[in-house]
């Protein structure tokens, strides 16, 4: 049963941090494999706030949500949209992306290591045990959980009752038609990359609060990220949050009954078993 | 015509897209040198019907045979080997490679497959037949709409095809250009190759097409000689709707 | 052959044992240089044998040559050495075209997570088998020095050459060079293009893996941090592209000037390689998207076009 909660607790903040990258590759089509770094900036931004001024991770996230934003919004604006313009087919943005991403990426890693070092960062925060169904668990987790809840519903109910919400949904499912209904592609693309980026930051300050990170750690959240999309389908809120509870169960599972030096292997065979079985998504129809 | 054997047939085939269904339930029959036509309105399923049968898509129902061997939802490359060859609606050449290259992709590993020597010189006698041997060492970007149409002619004649599938290969050519055109695809009618055309230029269906078939909303709506379609009410109706039958 | 064929092979020959003399004139520094150098010739050269016709990024090269290195340490006590290396080879060859068989149908994003985590996969396996069995790593003990190294690499880099220069006049070769143009185009024309994609994969797989069978007995002792190390994968797909994956030579081009620059940055810059690895990234992208190779082709057409 402890395996079970904690296991959707993880799997709470995984779904974060793959909606996410979920925004970015499903509407602004960017496969963003520099999505650990932000994370990873914004889980430095908690505990350099934590450990300086003693504030809170969760009052650290209004001020990491926007920065994030402006950021990532520069990002897609200066370096990622000329490659949109001048992209011949949709395989040779691909592949530039892919390589773009990759250096921003390191570069991103080599300025956290010049301004934090090598060492693992990590601090206590709410690191009391409550007790649910007689178990005791880390506040900080079920906080961050709690956390992660209310920004994926807020987040869902937007995209589907928001006018701004629809527009962007439309982008992910008919960039080409949208164009000709009067939606502002390069535009709302440019903003749901800044919107991706500033929540997967947010999903960063909140998993700081119970697990350790260093600077280069980024690429394994980001193999997780993409492991949650591809199995929960690009662009579908729904199958990103099952697809990324289905993950933290078997990671907590793996952990515990064999091995915490597996967890990645074991979503590496998931994602393995879901390109051979159901390439599409869980919940994804086939399309041709 | 109807005593030569039969060549390709569509039985029942049938393609759906989600709720589309896009081409519904098509029967037809192409003989050995015969030259068909597939016309009908813009979104009648002519497309999507050559892409069945090039290996394209996969039927959703219905087969589709070649020479009494069944080739629907085989590969693209399974049936371009079996002797079915295509050229695409917008031309499609390989962008990195000289004329003569882009010819020889398809004597390489089409239907009958060379190489080395021999498949230089078969390239080559298809870019005299297209006529553009002048330009075998060009790049394909110098060439002119109607050049990039000729050359990839040639690369699909090059792997010697049993059926011959073309689509739309003249919209977009000047009058000029198109009376060239149509001579070309004359002169491999009088080869006696079998071919299917799509085609909306309808001077072209009149002097090339031996038969048509004419599809509407994914269903055959007629088929029979140009003449005779084209004066069917049923195709004026499709073309034009209600009001002017 | 033509005339420049042969002037080619002269030219590749005259460098061959140019290099193989490295031992006897230069200082060690210099031969360990010439084994990095040599090393990532090789990985470089077999990457972009795939990746430059087929645009798929592989970042399978640790995986592969940390298996490599495995069988060296593994097989060091049961069998010669020279036995190794082919079997390197094959186990590459296979798990490569496994690797192929599962992603290459689909987008070349796929691909990339599939390779980069596939090496992470094989490490955290390892490192718990040996957690099973007691260990951390293990002993390579061969009287194999940096200059028995140094030539095998050589020779691994000469049979690589060797076989681009193969690949490239046959079938196959052809075969991918309409692949990297227009799949659609090479599927239609009867060309069975998963399979083709398939059978070069092989390549790098099978000579990454051999690369690392010849370096284990450098390391002495292996860990799996060490022969996984994914930093490997994404150097090499930075020599590729720095020098270009347009021709078979191209990638050379690139690994050479980029060790040197790794050395000088380790050297008075230890923190900041990541940093240099991100920008050579964006430089690719941005500044050399045909590396060294399309800047050389530029600069001759532009010579050709002035005095023609």
């Amino acid at each position: 049963m402890d395996i079970v909660i904690t296991g959707l607790v993880l799997g709470g903040t995984y779904a974060l941090i793959a909606m996410g990258l979920n925004l970015q590759y499903g509407v602004a089509r960017i496969m963003n494999l520099a999505n650990g770094e932000i994370l990873v900036a914004g889980a430095f931004a908690a505990f350099w706030f934590w450990t300086a001024a003693q504030l809170s991770p969760l009052l650290t996230i209004f001020l990491v949500a926007p920065v994030a934003y402006v950021v990532n919004w520069l990002i897609y604006v200066i370096i990622l949209r000329p490659l949109v313009r001048r992209a011949k087919s949709r395989g040779q943005l691909e592949v530039d992306a892919i390589l773009t991403t990759f250096g921003l990426g390191f570069v991103a890693v080599g300025l956290m290591l010049a301004v934090m070092g090598g060492d693992y960062f990590s601090y206590s925060y709410l690191s009391v045990p409550v007790m649910l169904f007689g178990e005791p668990y880390g506040l900080n987790r079920i906080v961050a959980f709690l956390a992660a809840v209310v920004i994926c519903g807020a987040l869902y109910l937007w995209l589907n009752r928001s006018r701004a919400g629809l527009a962007i949904r439309a982008i992910a499912t008919a960039p080409a038609s949208a164009r000709l209904v009067g939606i502002d592609v390069p535009r709302l693309s440019a903003r749901a990359f800044a919107l991706g980026g500033a929540v997967t930051a947010v999903g960063g300050a909140l998993i700081s609060t119970f697990l350790t990170l260093d600077a280069s750690t980024g690429v394994i959240f980001t193999l997780k990220a993409l492991v949650i999309v591809i199995m929960g389908g690009v662009g579908d809120v729904r199958g990103t949050i099952v697809a990324a509870l289905l993950l933290g169960l078997l990671e907590t599972f793996v952990a515990v009954l064999i091995d915490p030096g597996l967890t990645l292997a074991a979503a590496y065979l998931l994602f393995v078993l879901i390109l051979l079985f159901r390439p599409q998504g869980l919940f994804g129809r086939r399309t041709t | 015509m109807t005593t030569a054997a039969t060549v390709l047939s569509l039985r029942g085939a049938t393609r759906r897209f989600g709720g589309l269904t896009a081409v519904d339930e098509i029967d037809f029959d192409v003989a050995e040198h015969e030259v068909m036509g597939l016309i009908g309105p813009n979104g009648s399923g002519k497309s999507t019907t050559l892409n069945l049968i090039s290996g394209a898509l996969a039927p959703s129902g219905g087969d589709i045979v070649l020479r009494g061997q069944s080739i629907g939802g085989l590969p693209a490359q399974a049936i371009a080997r079996l002797g079915v060859a295509r050229t695409f609606q917008l031309v499609r050449l390989l962008p990195s490679m000289t004329v003569l290259e882009n010819v020889k992709a398809g004597a390489v590993f089409g239907h009958r497959r060379r190489w080395g020597w021999d498949a230089d010189a078969h390239a080559m006698r298809m870019l005299e037949r297209v006529g553009m041997a002048r330009a075998a060492r060009s790049r394909v970007g110098q060439l002119t709409y109607i050049d990039t149409k000729r050359v990839e002619l040639a690369r699909v004649l090059a792997s010697d095809p049993r059926v011959l599938l073309l689509d739309e290969w003249l919209a977009g050519l000047n009058p000029t250009e198109l009376q060239e055109g149509i001579a070309l695809i004359r002169s491999l009618r009088d080869e006696g190759r079998t071919i299917i055309l799509v085609e909306h230029v309808m001077d072209a269906i009149r002097s090339l097409c031996d038969r048509c078939v004419v599809m509407a909303s994914g269903r055959k709506i007629a088929e029979g000689t140009p003449d005779a379609v084209l004066s069917d009410r049923e195709v004026i109706r499709a073309y034009l709707g209600d009001d002017d039958a | 052959m033509t005339a420049t064929e042969w002037r080619d092979l002269g030219l590749a020959l005259v460098v061959l044992v140019v290099a193989a003399g490295l031992p006897f004139f230069g200082t060690p520094y210099y031969l360990t240089l010439g084994v990095t150098i040599a090393m990532y010739a090789v990985l470089a050269t077999s990457w972009a044998l795939f990746s430059g016709p087929t645009h798929y990024i592989s970042l399978a090269t640790a995986a592969f040559f940390g298996l490599g290195t495995y069988v060296t340490a593994v097989g060091i006590d049961h069998l010669p050495y020279w036995l190794l290396l082919p079997i390197a080879g094959v186990i590459g060859a296979v798990v490569a075209g496994l690797v192929g068989l599962a992603t290459l149908r689909l987008s070349g994003v796929y691909f990339v997570i599939f390779t980069l985590g596939l090496a992470e996969f094989i490490r955290q396996v390892i490192t718990w088998a040996q957690n099973l069995m007691g260990t951390r790593g293990l002993y390579v003990l061969t009287d194999l020095g940096e200059r028995e190294i140094y030539w095998q690499l050589l020779g691994l880099a000469a049979l690589v050459f060797l076989g681009g220069w193969l690949i490239g006049r046959s079938r196959l070769g052809f075969a991918l060079r309409i692949i990297g143009d227009d799949e659609e185009v090479a599927r239609h024309s009867g060309i069975d293009t998963a399979r083709a994609k398939v059978m070069l994969f092989m390549v790098p797989g099978a000579v990454a893996s051999i690369t690392g069978a010849i370096i284990a007995p450098r390391y002495v002792y292996i860990e799996p941090a060490l022969a996984f190390a994914p930093i490997l994968s994404f150097t090499v797909v930075i020599m590729a592209l720095l020098g270009g994956t347009g021709r078979l030579w191209g990638p050379l081009v690139g690994v050479i000037p980029f060790t040197f620059l790794t050395e000088w940055v380790a050297r008075w810059f230890p923190n900041q390689s990541t940093l240099v690895m991100g920008l050579a990234f964006l430089v690719i992208v941005f500044l050399l998207p045909k590396g060294f190779v399309g800047l050389i082709d530029g600069a001759r057409a532009r010579a050709r076009g002035a005095f023609a």
